[in-house]
């Protein structure tokens, strides 16, 4: 079992994996953002309340999933890296860090842009939004602590932990900011939650949560390629340096 | 007769660099394993493996009895006193009535003294007060010497030898003089 | 007496004869709940509203600001590897620790509650429900606190980067226990929210320590 686990977490062999897969990866975000955004901003009809403005919902909603997707695959990869101490799951974790961040702030700016022309500011406290928000908060925790060590091993270890302790806390909070906004806004009720979604706005969506996977997929890959030559570099320093 | 510890095949690593090893052997009643060897060449780290702070890179450790373990720091608190330091560790570990008395570390007169008052030597003789615990049979000292005068170390050694003769055993890393008679040594760091 | 007992009263023992850092913790919650009286003005009619919510949020601060030193004293001068080859498992260490934490900081935040409730102009008939809330919800902030502390452990920035880890995790109790200090104020019940606040009691005491004992491995390692 663990042997299996551990002929995949070999770098050497993700790195020869990473690239057969990266082109079809890369390929593939670009064709599915060119179908979902014309499908997104030409083919699907505007909204009958929102108008034109409901097209922001096809990139804001794949990229909140991403955010949260994003989190998932940090914590994932750091429950591998704490469980088979593995190297790889620390440097898929830190890899994912930024681009899930990402993924969010794009989810939150597009969120401010869509609730400008719907509730006539840019922000209200949505509880959506501000769910998304917090996962802000949690992914630049998360950065934060990784970087706060002079070695870096202590702060891969130390970020595995606490991307697993916020992931158990993401549905927590997610609970209690709906909970929270309820009490408060009783009558706000979120527009991005339709009840049932008409398939002319449906196909896009898909489209483009299967774009924003593909980036995401593409995104990690180069990274995660980089962060392993980065770490061969310095233990090749290392060595060097202890002649 | 069971070895109170043994190692098998153990590899020493520091930052994904390899220290030492792969090394075997075994601490039994009685025994002494005096741990040499040039700066940076895992000491250290061997006795945190075989203490269990540390996880080695590849092989086994079987630990049979208790231990104490001394590193490099002291765990004194400048708050408190120096009895009530010595006491807090022999409630936390449970070893009241085998405990050694400050006298065994000379502190005797220093006992009510707050702990902040202590000089570097002074303080790593109650360090050794926390460590010398004959209800414990594995010993493992880094550096103890540290600092201590020339009768601190003649102190320590006579606990050593008392301590092996009641069925202890001690692994010590450093690099002063200690006499341990009949002792085996493990030189670190010879390729 | 038990390990855990001794490692208690140990802590409690260090944080008396250092009595005022103790009091620092409430003496910073009474500061901030001044500064919102002097940032939103004197009305008692604005200040009784956002009563509830003062409170918690300086509750919450003032129990971040010693959360740093949890575990840090302990790490530097090697007690923290002692304690870790002790007879107490980590966990145990961890839940002890945080349980002085609590001793030592959230009692007396729990005693100052009604006061600063008080300054803010909280009704009276809310300050039941406040107490009651605060005995669930202060321990949670000392053992999410011990998960953070005992990350940071060895980081250059210490003190800031823990609240900023623990803050986002604590919003859920900051939520429910000033959701039920709210309800009471209001006349609904409170019962929901402080039924929420003790799972999340429940919850954090169930896997706090767990975290925290992994943290702590990781540094004594």
């Amino acid at each position: 079992m663990t042997g299996s686990l551990h002929r995949f977490a070999n770098p050497a062999r993700f790195q020869r994996l990473a690239r057969a897969v990266l082109p079809w990866c890369a390929g593939g975000a670009a064709v599915a953002f060119a179908l979902g955004l014309y499908l997104a901003l030409v083919a699907s009809p505007p909204d009958y309340q929102q108008g034109d403005t409901v097209r922001i919902m096809y990139v804001h909603v794949p990229a909140a999933w991403m955010a949260l997707g994003g989190y998932t695959t940090m914590a994932l990869a750091s429950a591998v890296a704490l469980i088979w101490r593995h190297r790889l799951g620390d440097l898929i974790a830190q890899s994912a860090a930024p681009i899930g961040a990402g993924f969010t702030i794009i989810a939150l700016v597009t969120g401010m842009l869509w609730g400008q022309p719907m509730w006539g500011t840019f922000w209200v406290w949505d509880a959506r939004l501000t769910s998304v928000l917090v996962l802000l908060f949690l992914y630049l925790g998360y950065i934060a602590l990784v970087h706060a060590f002079d070695d870096p091993e202590r702060g891969a270890r130390a970020g595995a932990i606490l991307a697993l302790v916020g992931w158990i806390n993401v549905p927590i909070v997610k609970f209690s900011v709906d909970w929270w906004n309820t009490l408060h806004q009783p009558a706000s009720i979120s527009r991005f939650a339709k009840p049932a979604i008409h398939p002319s706005i449906l196909t896009p969506l898909l489209v483009m949560a299967a774009a924003f996977m593909l980036l995401f997929a593409t995104l990690l890959l180069l990274r995660v390629r980089a962060a392993i030559v980065e770490h061969r570099l310095r233990t090749l320093a290392m060595a060097r340096a202890r002649g | 007769m069971t070895a109170l510890l043994e190692v098998q095949g153990l590899v020493g690593a520091r930052g994904g660099h390899h220290l030492f090893g792969p090394i075997d052997l075994s601490l039994s009643r009685g025994g002494a394993l005096l741990i040499g060897g040039a700066n940076g060449t895992g000491k250290s780290t061997l006795l945190r493996i075989l203490a269990g702070l540390l996880a080695p890179e590849a092989g086994a450790v079987r630990v049979n009895a208790a231990l104490r373990y001394l590193g490099h720091h002291d765990a004194v608190k400048p708050a408190l006193t120096v009895a009530e330091n010595l006491a807090f560790w022999q409630r936390f570990n449970g070893c009241g009535a085998s405990a050694p008395p400050l006298a065994a570390v000379g502190l005797e007169r220093l006992a009510a003294m707050p702990a902040r008052y202590l000089s570097a030597g002074q303080r790593r003789r109650l360090a050794l007060a926390r460590t010398l615990d004959a209800s414990a049979p594995i010993w493992l000292l880094d550096e103890p010497t540290n600092g201590l005068d020339a009768a601190s170390v003649t102190r320590l050694e006579a606990e050593v030898d008392r301590h092996r003769g009641a069925g202890g055993a001690v692994a010590v890393a450093t690099h002063a003089v200690l006499r341990l008679p009949e002792s085996r040594r493990l030189e670190l760091g010879r390729t | 007496m038990t390990p855990f007992l001794v490692l208690i009263r140990r802590d409690l023992a260090l944080s008396l004869r250092q009595a005022a850092d103790a009091l620092v913790a409430v003496m910073f919650a009474v500061l901030v709940v001044v500064l919102f009286a002097f940032g939103v003005g004197p009305e008692a009619n604005v200040l009784s509203r956002i009563s509830a919510g003062v409170v918690w949020v300086a509750a919450l601060l003032a129990a971040m600001l010693s959360l740093d030193r949890l575990f840090q004293a302990d790490h530097d001068d090697g007690s923290l590897e002692q304690l870790a080859l002790g007879p107490l498992p980590l966990w145990s260490v961890a839940l002890a620790k945080a349980t002085a934490h609590w001793l030592v900081t959230g009692v007396p935040l729990i005693v100052a509650a009604p006061v600063l409730a008080l300054m803010l102009a909280m009704p009276p008939d809310g300050l039941a429900t406040l107490l009651a809330a605060m005995i669930l919800g202060t321990p949670c902030f000392s053992l999410l606190g011990a998960i953070g502390a005992a990350l940071v452990l060895g980081a250059r920035r210490g003190g800031v980067l823990v609240a900023f880890l623990v803050l986002p995790l604590a919003i859920p109790v900051l939520i429910f226990g000033t959701a039920a200090t709210e309800a009471a104020l209001t006349g609904l019940e409170a019962a929901p929210h402080l039924m929420l606040l003790g799972a999340c009691l429940l919850a954090t005491l169930a896997l706090a320590p767990a975290a925290a004992a992994a943290a702590l491995r990781q540094a004594v390692g």
